[in-house]
């Protein structure tokens, strides 16, 4: 409708490809066997052509993805909002109405990656048209802005006074349904790239992204290290991941729930406080998930007390104790290092430590070397040679053992907390000490949801 | 081209960036073309070893992954709702993180404000004004005692939780990494002690948050990196990464060097996420799909897509088991996927903007998204 100075610079491949895809829907819609059942719409007095009902255009959406009517709807409005479909009754309202409400698919030539970025000359003959055609059609928002660009572009305006001219006069000599339609294509298209204050704008992408591609060529390296690893069966590895969501399925409180209630649903903290750090009675299914890994076991607090204990019945605590202080090391801070690796040496690898660990000669002489000078990861091959074996020997017997088969029995399986009677009586949510206090006495119970808190949402 | 036309009304962008451009080195002619010579010569060494690692990958896949699970059970209706709606920032919101508690949460946002919420009761414990828009990158310290932030700032800081009402978090704050571009993304390793962060600089890097040390830094990605996360293994000393060059890399902690790389997104990826038992992880990408990465087959094995599903994803988590993946995308839904048969289990719709951020609790009760809706939301 006017002279297009648009550089394609700007858009990035994120947009392009969402627009893209969107097209391609459109596309399809329009298809002559597959697409859109079109029909003719009456507005007042003039039939316009090509028309569909928002209800057509779920219908088609539904059946040509196999979606449900929530979803269909969703994906619609996505396609009115970025101006692909524009509503031919009340054209400010771009939205999708699942009922007879009739629409029109945009031009290719409003598309907004067609027309990328909308120019402010553009805008301005736009609102210049709406002026001069009708006194008051323009909104409030809208005045302002037409003064505004006024006085930005005001060494062009008699180019855009004209152009507006032109283009009215040359659309009066179109049929009128064509001129509404027109009116109606522009008007999506400015209503989407000049959104009215308070409407989303759709076109907000947030931060470029510099994407500075370094002209350097990808690491020969990497590459050739890369194809000398060893690889494992696909089928070995995928059957992996069918028997891990197996074994974990249970404790999964998304998909099987959780006893006695997720806190979330039933506002009831019963299960953060059965499941607490230390408790005097752990539940089964924790006790359960220290039998799955050794680090499943080692991660728990009460599991590797628990588990303490049964090496010090067999005089082995010295391996936990030593794993323990190699983790301080490895994630501490960097200024403790040395002092922390000093009394690593002395209580666990010295000869005649008081806590001597047994570790295989090489990993030793290795070890002691790099104590001479001391770093984060000095400790690694030999922490690993003592997780590897607790792992291998000790952990496994301690599966076995009484220990662990009282502490299996005793442990508490709870009860199914029924949802309140009264599903309009809300139960009370109670706070917790912040952990930043660590050490200070437990906060005061507070029994109400915080002043600041949004009100509940889910009953 | 990286500028565009400006409308009018808009909020201006944020302050530009510097950019990392190679210098144009001016060479003797005769020595600029052998320079491109070689350049052309090692670019095809470097495509023929890809094509080659990829013969190799695919040797030894003899199955997909929907095959293998044909035998298990297909999954039920699935009904999840808001359980809880946090509103109280002013823009955007961005990144989040819980707390090992598993009802706090951190969040930031574009107005530079980052708040501690006790999720579970809605209250705001803790609010931090950052001096920069756009805080990308908050994460909660395993203590709880402390979280760290940071975006356009280009550095992550940390933050002790105090909590004396009349203090100022802002006065103990602690500047731990410095980058020559936007923070992306940052993460405490096991302990409060380090931090592992990645940026638009197209590096990521391991900090001593003691001393502000750089203990290590990972070079590789040829553009922004935008996410990363770090592997629940046994021996702890791997992250993964993914970035703008839609490359997903898997980092060695200790050396410095890219073990792994993966390259089959067909746009920028915006998270990655270990899968539970650390044998492999997901990625989630502007080109609308997610894609599950196996470690020991050294390959993509799924992709999980629709045809109907166009924007793309912008943050992926697994449930606690890794049977779920949850993807929040950038049409404003949630999309669950039942990981081992590729399928898609249930789109979850409530927020009215973009989901920018998704994270699973750490006892896996429930998963906290984040919008440019200005809320979160927790659901269960």
């Amino acid at each position: 409708m006017t002279i297009n100075t648009l550089a394609k610079g700007g858009l990035q491949p994120e947009q392009m490809s969402c627009f893209r895809k969107m097209e391609k829907v459109l596309v399809a819609m329009q298809d002559p066997d597959m697409g859109m059942k079109m029909r003719n719409q009456r507005l007042l007095i003039t039939v316009i052509p090509h028309a569909m009902t928002g209800h057509d255009i779920i219908t088609w959406l539904i059946q040509k993805y196999h979606i449900c009517e929530e979803e269909a709807l969703h994906l619609g409005e996505m396609l009115v909002k970025y101006g692909y479909i524009y509503p031919l009754k009340e054209p400010r309202c771009l939205v999708l109405r699942p009922d007879e409400s009739p629409y029109r698919f945009q031009t290719p030539y409003f598309w907004t990656s067609t027309r990328w970025p909308a120019s402010e000359l553009d805008y301005a003959i736009y609102l210049a048209k709406k002026n001069i055609r009708k006194q008051g059609e323009l909104v409030e928002y809208e005045k302002e802005r037409y003064s505004l660009l006024h006085k930005r572009i005001n060494h062009t305006w008699d180019f855009v006074v004209m152009q507006a001219r032109e283009q009215l006069r040359a659309s009066k000599q179109r049929r009128k349904a064509d001129r509404i339609v027109l009116e109606c294509q522009e008007q999506a298209y400015w209503l989407i790239n000049r959104p009215p204050p308070g409407v989303q704008n759709m076109l907000d992408w947030g931060l470029e992204r510099p994407n500075n591609f370094s002209t350097r060529v990808p690491l020969i390296e990497t590459s050739r290290r890369a194809l000398g690893r060893n690889r494992v069966k696909s089928s070995i590895c995928l059957e992996g991941f069918v028997k891990y969501s197996e074994q974990y399925q249970n404790h999964d409180p998304i998909m099987q729930g959780c006893l006695p209630s997720n806190p979330w649903i039933s506002d009831d903290i019963a299960y953060w406080t059965m499941n607490s750090e230390i408790v005097p009675v752990p539940t089964r299914l924790r006790v359960e998930r220290w039998s799955f890994s050794f680090m499943e076991l080692l991660s728990d607090a009460m599991g590797r007390r628990e588990f303490m204990t049964y090496l010090e019945k067999e005089f082995s605590a010295e391996n936990l104790h030593f794993w323990q202080e190699c983790e301080e090391i490895r994630h501490g801070e960097s200024s403790k290092i040395i002092e922390k690796v000093e009394d690593v040496y002395k209580n666990f690898l010295a000869p005649g430590a008081a806590r001597w660990v047994n570790i295989d000669s090489k990993t030793m002489d290795k070890t002691l070397e790099g104590i001479k000078r001391p770093h984060r990861f000095v400790m690694d091959d030999a922490q690993m040679h003592i997780y590897f074996l607790m792992k291998k020997d000790s952990y496994p017997r301690y599966l076995k053992s009484d220990l662990y088969k009282n502490m299996l029995a005793k442990a508490v399986v709870p009860q199914e907390t029924k949802k309140s009677v009264f599903p309009f009586m809300r139960r009370q949510r109670h706070s917790s000490p912040s952990p930043a206090q660590a050490g200070a006495p437990a906060a005061e119970e507070d029994g109400r949801a915080g002043t600041n808190s949004a009100a509940g949402s889910h009953f | 081209q990286l500028r565009r036309c400006k409308p009018l009304h808009w909020p201006s962008l944020p302050a530009q960036r510097k950019y990392m451009r190679s210098p144009l080195i001016p060479e003797m002619a005769t020595q600029e073309v052998q320079l491109n010579e070689t350049l052309a010569h090692l670019k095809t060494e470097s495509e023929t070893l890809k094509t080659k690692l990829e013969e190799e990958r695919a040797k030894l896949h003899d199955v997909e992954l929907h095959q293998v699970a044909e035998k298990v059970e297909a999954l039920g209706q699935f009904v999840m709702k808001t359980r809880r709606t946090l509103k109280g920032h002013g823009n955007k919101v961005l990144c989040m993180d819980w707390c090992k508690d598993k009802r706090r949460i951190v969040s930031s946002s574009q107005d530079g404000k980052v708040i501690v919420w006790d999720a579970f009761t809605t209250n705001k414990e803790h609010a931090v004004t950052m001096p920069c828009t756009w805080v990308m990158a908050c994460a909660y310290a395993p203590s709880g005692c402390a979280v760290a932030c940071g975006g356009l700032d280009n550095k992550c800081s940390v933050y002790p939780l105090s909590l004396d009402k009349n203090e100022n978090l802002a006065a103990k704050k602690k500047s731990v990494a410095m980058h020559t571009n936007y923070l992306s993304a940052c993460s405490f390793t096991n302990s409060d002690m380090q931090i592992l962060t990645s940026s638009g600089d197209g590096t990521c890097a391991l900090w001593d948050v003691e001393s502000g040390q750089l203990l290590q830094s990972f070079h590789g990605h040829a553009a922004d990196v935008l996410c990363l996360d770090l592997a629940p293994s046994e021996t702890g000393n791997t992250f993964v990464s993914g970035g703008c060059d839609k490359k997903a890399n898997v980092w060695d902690m200790r050396s410095g060097q890219c073990i792994q790389s993966f390259e089959t997104h067909e746009s920028d990826i915006n998270s990655v996420r270990y899968y539970p038992s650390g044998d492999a992880f997901a990625s989630g990408s502007d080109d609308a799909t997610c894609r599950l990465y196996d470690l020991r087959a050294d390959r993509e094995v799924a992709i999980y897509s629709k045809e109907s599903i166009i924007f793309g994803v912008s943050s992926v988590d697994f449930s606690l088991s890794g049977r779920l993946l949850f993807g929040g995308y950038n049409d404003y839904t949630i999309n669950v996927w039942d990981v081992l048969k590729g399928t898609r289990v249930s789109i979850l719709f409530g927020h009215e903007n973009r989901v920018s951020t998704l994270r699973v609790s750490p006892d896996g009760t429930a998963f906290c998204t984040g919008s440019w809706d200005h809320t979160l939301r927790i659901w269960a």
